[in-house]
């Protein structure tokens, strides 16, 4: 089991753990994010990135930072999971990539990037995944409408005579 | 014309210009779905590939935002439709572990039963379809025969075939009658007969054989850095299954083995998918035959499920607890906090990571796809392998586009 006081000792006090049901959390600030990740990877045994994620927190209740990126991490010989969040804001949306990490965070990292728009340094290969490369907007931000901003009547398209 | 010699030979401007590129999919038989692959080739073996995906996205995760948790249901179960009940069970333990809900014993078991028939649909499936791809037709129509049965199993139990969105909140949507476990017990009889034909077809089958030892070898190591969980990762030799390191459902009570195996390559995801059913089979019936009675759903008085039609149309109790769960500003008890929950669905950890809001419906539903996470190994397990193990590779790694695209 981790302990928090090792991180503390190593990384500051703005370091802040919350648990729910069998979650546990640790809440980074987003410039030490790659740093704690690195630490936990090389240091704790967390040799597994289960899932990575991200939240639009523009509508959510007593929210004060807009996105939240999640880390979940697996320590696959203890079996000990943990989740590393952080919080960003506009207008910068960046974070270092994981991906020298954990190879999984590859596409994970571009989904992330493709719904929010948050994208990700040292990522070598950070393209929209899922959308089509016109596509401008950022789907799952809490901003963008359900039924979307009318893409899907003015996508281009190619008739027989054209192509 | 005859032939006269150039004057200078043409040399080489880029030392990879011999390479050629193949376009693979995203219509192409052996693909199965809608997904699609760009080669570069030398010669027949297979430099890189890039894999572009999307082409079946269809915003559920958005969706998920707007629907509550019960209406969610319906959606989920189209993400992996080759074992679709897998994904509500995986749907609504995330929700229920949110919301607090202990179910009762009885759902417990129906559901660990409902799991591992999935398990099975899914392993019939990917074992025939493997071996369809290299050749070997019968296979394929073995297992269609008993996934049937398990379609009609399913459909007798929630009235729907293939999308049975049968988990609700707290409970089931329908509980099941003897009739329903009689036929779970045939079915369980006739069952082991289709693996060991299937077996014979193909475990000692000459060219499968061939096509598949030592075919996209994926090492322990390799494995865990790149996520792979499920078949995938206990065929590299990681030791890990939800069902046992994180019991949830009736897991904790019944005795089953976690298969596993060192082999990392197509020939052991077949053998160990091949035991796995042996395994499901062996939980299924003791789950089925220490089923044990009493209510299948909650108790209505939580407000989480429906209350009995009779007891609806006859009290004004029940009149006033269905209302309580239907009406748009009452609902479910939801606290303000986000959680991630994951199960072993047939083909991996399928987790969602839920961020609640209060309101009845997810204010983030996420899901953790094990196709994404293993589609996107696949430029690592083909790189040095021929252009016709792609279909070995893609078939053992079971993608499911619908999953994989959302």
């Amino acid at each position: 089991m981790l302990e928090l006081k090792s991180l503390h000792d190593r990384f500051g006090y703005d370091l802040t753990e919350s648990s729910f049901r069998d979650n546990r959390r640790i809440v980074v600030p987003s410039e030490k994010v790659y740093y704690v990740l690195e630490h936990l990877w090389r240091e704790c045994g967390f040799d597994m990135l289960v899932e990575m994620t991200a939240a639009d927190y523009l509508e959510y209740p007593g929210a004060t930072d807009r996105f939240g990126v999640m880390y979940v991490l697996l320590n696959t010989t203890s079996g000990e999971r943990l989740i590393v969040k952080t919080h960003l804001n506009l207008p910068e949306l960046e974070l270092p990539s994981v991906y020298p990490l954990w190879h999984s965070a590859d596409w994970m990292e571009r989904e992330v990037y493709d719904m929010f728009g948050i994208t990700f340094a040292g990522h070598p290969d950070l393209r929209r995944i899922l959308m089509p490369e016109e596509f401008t907007a950022y789907p799952l931000r809490k901003d963008y409408p359900l039924k979307g901003r009318g893409e899907r009547h003015n996508f281009p398209v190619i008739t027989r005579a054209e192509s | 014309m005859p032939l006269t010699l150039a004057d200078t030979l043409p040399t080489d401007t880029d030392e990879r210009e011999y390479l050629w590129t193949l376009n693979f999919g995203p219509q192409h038989p052996a693909t199965h779905t809608t997904l699609r692959l760009v080669l570069t080739l030398d010669g027949e073996r297979v430099v890189d590939a890039v894999p572009h995906i999307g082409y079946l996205h269809s915003g559920f995760e958005k969706l998920g935002e707007h629907l509550d948790f019960n209406q969610y249901v319906t959606i989920v179960d189209r993400m992996n439709y080759v074992s679709p009940v897998a994904n509500e069970i995986a749907w609504h333990h995330a929700v229920e572990k949110l919301l607090g809900v202990e179910l009762t014993p009885r759902c417990k078991y129906l559901r660990t039963i409902l799991a591992e028939l999935m398990r099975l649909h899914d392993h019939l499936l990917n074992v025939g379809t493997a071996a369809l791809d290299l050749g070997a037709f019968t296979a394929f129509l073995y297992g269609f025969q008993q996934r049937e049965n398990i379609y009609d199993i399913i459909e007798y139990a929630s009235g729907q075939r293939f999308h049975a969105s049968y988990t609700r909140v707290g409970g089931v949507l329908f509980d099941v009658n003897n009739a329903w476990v009689e036929k779970v017990r045939k079915f369980i009889k006739e069952m082991p007969p289709t693996i060991d034909e299937i077996d014979k077809l193909l475990t000692r089958n000459r060219i499968f054989i061939d096509r598949t030892k030592g075919i996209g070898v994926l090492n322990k190591v390799d494995a865990i850095n790149y996520g792979a969980t499920g078949p995938i990762a206990r065929a590299s030799g990681v030791v890990r299954d939800l069902r046992k390191d994180e019991p949830y459902l009736a897991y904790g009570d019944l005795d089953f083995k976690v298969v596993c195996s060192e082999g990392g390559d197509c020939y052991a995801r077949y053998l160990l998918r091949m035991r796995e059913m042996a395994e499901s089979l062996k939980i299924i019936e003791q789950a089925l035959e220490n089923i044990p009675g009493g209510p299948v759903n909650v108790d209505p008085g939580t407000d989480l499920v429906l209350p009995a039609k009779p007891a609806v149309y006859r009290s004004i109790e029940g009149l006033i607890q269905h209302f309580e769960v239907l009406m748009p500003n009452r609902g479910f008890d939801v606290p303000c906090e986000e959680l991630y929950a994951a199960t072993e669905s047939p083909n991996g950890e399928l987790g969602f990571y839920i961020v609640a809001d209060g309101n009845v419906r997810a204010y983030r539903a996420r899901t953790r796809p094990p196709s994404f996470i293993h589609f996107a190994m696949l430029p690592h397990m083909i790189r040095g392998y021929q252009l016709s193990d792609l279909v070995a590779i893609l078939g053992s790694i079971n993608i499911i586009a619908a999953e994989l695209d959302r």
